[in-house]
């Protein structure tokens, strides 16, 4: 099966040469941060998680999203998804590697890494992280491959695989929930103690994953002779318009909670996210960015005509992709460590050696996607062929 | 670290057959039964759970602490007792005890009405060892734990460097090796007593569990008995807790639910 990613075009083999490329930078720059500390990053005692872990949890939720496929085909039998699945479970697999990649990177000894599991303590939320990520993405990966070995010879998925695939549902919900813990439930940080957090994060992670998943299916149509069909795209889109709607109504929660009670401590980070606060404002910048890719990504999805034509679909898409990103990747992460337990503000920004291994660790992402999507192309073109 | 009364006796007879006896030892294997024993006769000490009979706690008197030299005397006396690195900067820098002002140190709670002579006062920081400790809530790995005497304390050998107890901390206690410690030391005042670190793994604070084991105070303490006491909670008449009668204190985030033991007099 696997051989089929071998042969491709010239522009394909470029593509992943491309890729490489950035993943060596990124691994050398591992290699430094290995032999010298994290101190090589931004990152310090007042901001002590930073672009890695936000990744992570950016990751973790469109790992989640193949489950908006996945319950429309499994549970309603909406057959325009049967093309597709394969496709949004390959991107959960692909996200899932980079979540862990992203913790290994961020952890001071990650080869004291099994540590979590020699010693597991049910009362720490990182413990429980670890189990759904590798469970989430086993059950991907037994059901992504054997999907995709029932479609090549003709056949429907075996009947074993169906408690995996209605397994794989509340798993979905479950990672992300999970990752939202992680931040809810840490007194005295409070741009995080919040019991949105949790239902945000599902929020946003159906309308980005998904998202990304379009963009995808619009370049490998593209680039090969596979169609996903254009009511399929359609109903993704409309999923995404849903759930950034959803999402923007929950963040407009937060601000009326924190506004309304007047609590200086639920006032801060926000302050500090859009205005600034105290003279410090590094982070201004790019959550006025976010806001309109956030309203033009739900307005154009929301007009049928503009989301009907697929150059402005892409790139609605790619606005809501974006504007979760800021939000989730960058803001969230790092604007809950300001101000810092003294009410003192200390700014954050990513160091080269930082944003190589980042830009690798999505390159990794991006070659496992491409090998495997590569794969499930094939299969479709022989299966037209023939 | 459970133990039964057989192997409790066993370990303690044998360290006092190699000359490790006395209060010190039993503090070390089964804090707080000494006390028990003392208290109740034998007859019910021992099976009885003993994490009630001590809990570690500090007084810091902050005007004694203004003191010309006071501060700084307890910060050194810390450092060099600790091997604690300086890498010279704020951005990687391992805290134990330091000082901060009235302002910061009770952000949130400041009452801005309080004297101006309070707000210069030199507040000294450290781990407030909760009796409801967040950071060890979160550990994955068990690598931070609370003793049954109250001290939260760390296995710097288990530690995989996730930070989230520092995420986890409302009060910055926790500092996180970014780079190598042992790169960074004064080797003039090293001590070859306790361990350094490595690099990737947090510390903070650790009550001076080491001490407390041979019988001796914290090393803040011993540095200015004068403005820092430290005694055992549990107890209604130690040390502390006479001076908690009689002046009125105050603790740090109260409010966040995680019971400090650490108290400042103003």
């Amino acid at each position: 099966m696997i051989e089929k990613a071998l042969k491709g075009e010239p522009r394909y083999y470029m593509w992943i040469v491309f890729l490489l490329g950035i993943i060596g930078v990124g691994f050398g720059c591992w290699l430094y941060q290995i032999n010298v500390g994290l101190g090589i990053t931004g990152m310090g005692r007042d901001i002590s998680w930073g672009v890695y872990i936000a990744q992570f949890t950016y990751l973790v939720g469109v790992a989640a999203s193949a489950v908006m496929i996945v319950i429309p085909l499994y549970l309603h039998n909406y057959r325009k998804y049967a093309k597709i699945i394969v496709f949004g479970e390959f991107l959960a697999i692909a996200a899932v590697t980079m979540c862990m990649l992203f913790i290994v990177v961020d952890i001071g000894q990650p080869q004291r890494m099994l540590n979590v599991l020699l010693h597991p303590t049910p009362n720490s939320i990182l413990f429980w992280d670890m189990c759904v990520l590798v469970g989430y993405l086993t059950i991907n990966i037994i059901v992504g491959y054997n999907c995709l070995l029932a479609e090549a010879s003709h056949r429907p998925h075996p009947g074993w695989l169906t408690p995996f695939i209605y397994l794989s549902i509340p798993w979905a919900v479950s990672i992300h929930t999970v990752t939202a813990f992680l931040y809810a439930g840490l007194p005295g940080r409070h741009l995080w103690l919040t019991a949105v957090m949790a239902p945000r994060f599902l929020a946003s992670a159906f309308a980005s994953g998904p998202a990304l998943l379009i963009i995808v299916l619009l370049i490998i149509s593209r680039v090969s002779k596979f169609d996903p069909g254009r009511d399929a795209l359609q109903t993704i889109a409309k999923t995404v318009c849903y759930a950034m709607i959803i999402n923007l109504f929950l963040v407009g929660m937060e601000f009326f909670t924190a506004f309304y009670s007047n609590i200086p401590g639920h006032m801060h980070p926000l302050q500090y996210l859009f205005v600034g606060l105290h003279g410090h404002g590094k982070l201004v910048a790019w959550m006025w960015a976010a806001a309109p890719f956030a309203a033009i990504g739900v307005l154009l999805l929301l007009i049928p005509p503009a989301r009907r034509h697929h150059g402005i679909l892409a790139f609605a898409c790619a606005s809501v992709f974006i504007a979760c990103w800021i939000d989730k990747g960058v803001a969230l992460v790092i604007g809950g460590f300001i101000p810092n337990p003294f009410d003192r503000i200390v700014e954050y920004s990513a160091t080269f050696p930082e944003i190589s291994i980042t830009l690798a660790i999505w390159g990794i992402g991006a070659l496992i996607l491409t090998v495997l999507h590569k794969v499930a192309v094939t299969i479709r073109e022989e299966e037209a062929a023939t | 670290m459970s133990m039964n009364r057989r192997e409790f006796i066993k370990i303690a007879g044998l360290s006092t057959l190699f000359g490790l006896g006395g209060k010190g030892a039993f503090e070390l294997l089964r804090p707080g039964t000494l006390d028990a024993a003392v208290h109740h006769g034998e007859e019910h000490a021992p099976e009885e759970p003993a994490e009630a009979a001590i809990r570690w706690g500090m007084v810091i008197d902050v005007e004694k602490c203004s003191e010309p030299g006071v501060v700084d005397k307890c910060i050194k006396a810390c450092h060099s007792t600790h091997n604690i690195p300086d890498f010279g900067n704020s951005k990687n820098q391992v805290k134990w005890l330091w000082r901060d002002d009235y302002e910061h140190t009770f952000a949130g709670n400041e009452n801005e009405y309080m004297d101006d002579h309070v707000k210069e006062l030199p507040f000294l920081c450290l781990c407030n060892h909760c009796d409801e400790p967040p950071c060890v809530r979160v550990c994955p790995t068990k690598a931070t734990f609370k003793r049954p005497d109250g001290v939260v304390a760390m296995d710097y050998h288990r530690c995989i460097g996730c930070r989230f107890c520092m995420a986890a901390c409302p009060y910055g206690s926790r500092s996180f090796n970014w780079f190598d410690p042992r790169k960074a030391l004064n080797e003039k005042e090293f001590n070859m007593e306790f361990p350094t670190r490595m690099r990737g793994v947090v510390e903070k604070c650790n009550f001076c569990v080491e001490r407390l084991a041979q019988d001796k105070l914290p090393a803040c303490v011993e540095a200015a008995p004068q403005a820092l006491f430290f005694g055992n909670l549990a107890d209604p008449d130690s040390n502390v807790r006479q001076i908690l009668r009689k002046r009125s204190s105050m603790r740090r985030k109260l409010e966040l639910g995680t019971k400090p033991s650490v108290f400042y007099l103003v």
